[in-house]
């Protein structure tokens, strides 16, 4: 365990300089070099074949859908498409990959020099993108006799190769300076513009809990007007939530250090999502060299002009775009729209708008109950046990005056449980509106007689003291009473 | 006078994982010196403004479209492995990394 600095303090004395890669596995129904299938979920080993298995005189072809989700990443994040370009060899020793390299691309990416902005607290942010290249998923390494399936300890391992061969996109920022204190919130931001982007283009569900998305999150700290500092690379970080505690804790970690006159070494960190903390892994005095070179079993690529005009005029409409839509048709402050933005629920509110509820009803929950469970719950707002159509048809119960909040959110609790949808809920847990205004009627008058000096103050006019009454009759009816109607039963008796 | 030395071609053994003894050392940074040596008389030819040849063939844009093909029976698959467990393939464990 390291020792760690306040965040805060640490952000006074040192400037950050983040630098992202991520890796995004492609929606493809097949590999990239061979035919195998790319579903998720099959039996171990059985979406194999000669070309991801490496056998002796299997020859790759590339995909060509990948190719093109590829050039569509790279035009979103207005990069320029390579004229020329080609696959390398990335050589490595590791039973993940069975050739003992990786077909990936070195000098001659697919997309270069491009850009993608985030707001974060209402600045922008501009983060540069060096490039977008295309190479494969490795296979997935099972450790076994360790304590606890990581290699620390383990006596062997165990490979299913179903995953070899799966094209990855990978994405690497230049180093972004400038986001001072912000730091985490802006590699936060990023990520998930990133998430949004390439799930808007079709190509990959990007979901991260399945790893089809991963992130290294390099880090380093100089002081104003000195030189950047070392970084430190954090692999496989993989939640939005992790990115913003993976450079939190590096700071933290680092500023503590170069307090103490130590230097930062270049090295490759591990990410400890139940502690948040990082760990050293690989140094990079060590580290391998990979001795690239041109892939000779694979054509090089021109992609046309035309082809890429073609992509480029075929693209959809891309999250900024689509959120400034949206936040006009749903009638929010920038601020407001803002918080939905942070809490990652454009996509749950447009979804729960489209199952026919309104958009505040459905920025309500979102934003407030259910964003107070999710958090409480440490989890993210999309990983909670509801979705948006049982929301949208919360709210309808709301409107239709068969539940108030209070009893939408016991109802909440019901769904988040797995009890089934808020209407199944509502039956099995007897939570319903008391609409029978004859027994309304009974608490009420039972109300005002044990409380007659504050009847005696209605009665004079001071209506605020009906809160009293209202009090005493949602107790009397365990809650399940509609405010509005037993004050206005009040105001009746009363006024 | 060898222009490889001797602790270029342990660091070459080593990225290829070839056991390489002290003898052998010296013997293949001599015999690799030649090799190179050789190879300089293609860097006397003038290759101005030639683009490096990646391909034997005079391709580009070679694709195959998104259509599954079938993959191999597991059992041929594993077939090949020198040792297998739970339908994987089982290798010595891995050192210097943590997954
Ligand atoms: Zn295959």
């Amino acid at each position: 365990m390291s020792r760690l600095n306040d965040y805060d303090k640490a952000v006074e004395t040192y400037e950050p300089v983040l630098g992202l890669e991520t890796h995004i596995e492609l929606d493809t129904n097949t590999k990239m070099f061979c035919g195998c299938s790319t579903a998720f979920g099959a039996e171990p080993n059985t979406q194999t074949c000669p070309v991801c298995l490496a056998l002796p005189g299997a020859l790759p072809v590339a995909n060509k859908a990948a190719i093109e989700a590829t050039v569509k990443i790279g035009l979103a994040l207005n990069c320029h498409i390579a004229e020329w370009t080609r696959f390398a060899r990335k050589n490595y020793f590791y039973p993940d990959m069975p050739k003992n390299f990786q077909t990936s691309q070195y000098e001659e990416p697919l997309c270069e020099n491009g850009y993608v902005e985030v707001a974060v607290d209402g600045v922008d942010y501009r983060i540069e993108i060096e490039r977008v290249h295309l190479e494969e998923d490795t296979g997935k390494t099972l450790h076994v006799g360790g304590a606890t399936g990581r290699i620390h300890g383990a006596t062997e391992s165990l490979v299913d190769y179903n995953r070899a061969g799966i094209p990855l996109v990978e994405i690497v920022t230049k180093p972004v300076p400038g986001t001072g204190a912000l730091a985490p919130e802006v590699a936060k931001a990023y990520v998930a513009e990133l998430r949004d982007i390439v799930r808007s283009l079709g190509v990959s569900d990007v979901r991260m809990e399945q790893g089809s998305l991963r992130c290294d999150v390099n880090l380093s700290l100089n002081k104003p007007g000195e030189e950047w500092g070392t970084r430190t690379e954090t692999k496989n970080v993989n939640s939005l939530r992790s990115v913003e505690r993976a450079v939190r804790y590096e700071v933290r970690r680092q500023s503590a250090l170069l307090d103490d006159g130590v230097k930062i070494i270049q090295e490759t960190r591990h990410f400890h999502e139940s502690t948040g903390e990082t760990s050293p892994g690989r140094s990079k005095e060590e580290a391998t060299d990979y001795r690239y070179f041109p892939e000779p079993d694979l054509a090089v690529m021109e992609p046309s002009r035309e082809w890429v005009e073609e992509l480029r005029a075929g693209l959809p409409e891309l999250p900024r775009k689509r959120r400034e839509r949206l936040q006009a048709t749903w009638g929010l402050g920038d601020k407001e729209m803002q918080s939905v933005v942070n809490a990652d629920a454009v996509g749950l509110i447009e979804a729960t708008v489209a199952a026919g509820t309104t958009p505040t009803g459905a920025v309500k929950w979102w934003l407030g109950e259910l964003s107070r469970r999710a958090n409480e719950a440490g989890a993210e707002l999309g990983a909670l046990a509801i979705t948006p159509e049982q929301v949208a048809e919360l709210q309808g119960m709301v409107d239709d005056g068969r539940l108030n909040d209070k009893l939408a959110r016991q109802v909440i609790d019901g769904v988040l449980a797995g009890e089934g949808s808020p209407v199944e809920v509502a039956a099995k847990r007897g939570l319903e509106v008391v609409s029978d205004t004859g027994a309304l009627e009974a608490a009420v008058d039972e109300a005002i007689s044990a409380n007659p000096a504050v009847a005696e103050k209605i009665r004079g006019g001071t209506h605020a003291a009906a809160g009293v009454l209202i009090g005493a009759v949602m107790k009397a009816t365990k809650g399940q009473a509609d405010a509005g109607t037993v004050r206005k039963i009040i105001l009746e008796k009363l006024g | 006078m060898s222009t490889i030395s001797r602790e270029e071609v342990a660091h070459l053994a080593r990225l290829a994982r070839l056991e390489v003894t002290d003898d052998e050392l010296d013997a293949f940074a001599g015999q690799l010196d030649v090799i190179l040596e050789s190879m300089k008389t293609l860097a006397e030819v003038d290759t101005d403004g030639v683009q490096p040849t990646s391909h034997a063939v005079p391709l580009v844009n070679v694709f195959r479209e998104d259509r599954p093909q079938p993959s191999l029976p597991r059992d041929a698959v594993l077939a090949g492995a020198p040792d297998t467990a739970e339908d994987r393939f089982r290798v010595p464990r891995i050192l210097d990394e943590e997954a």
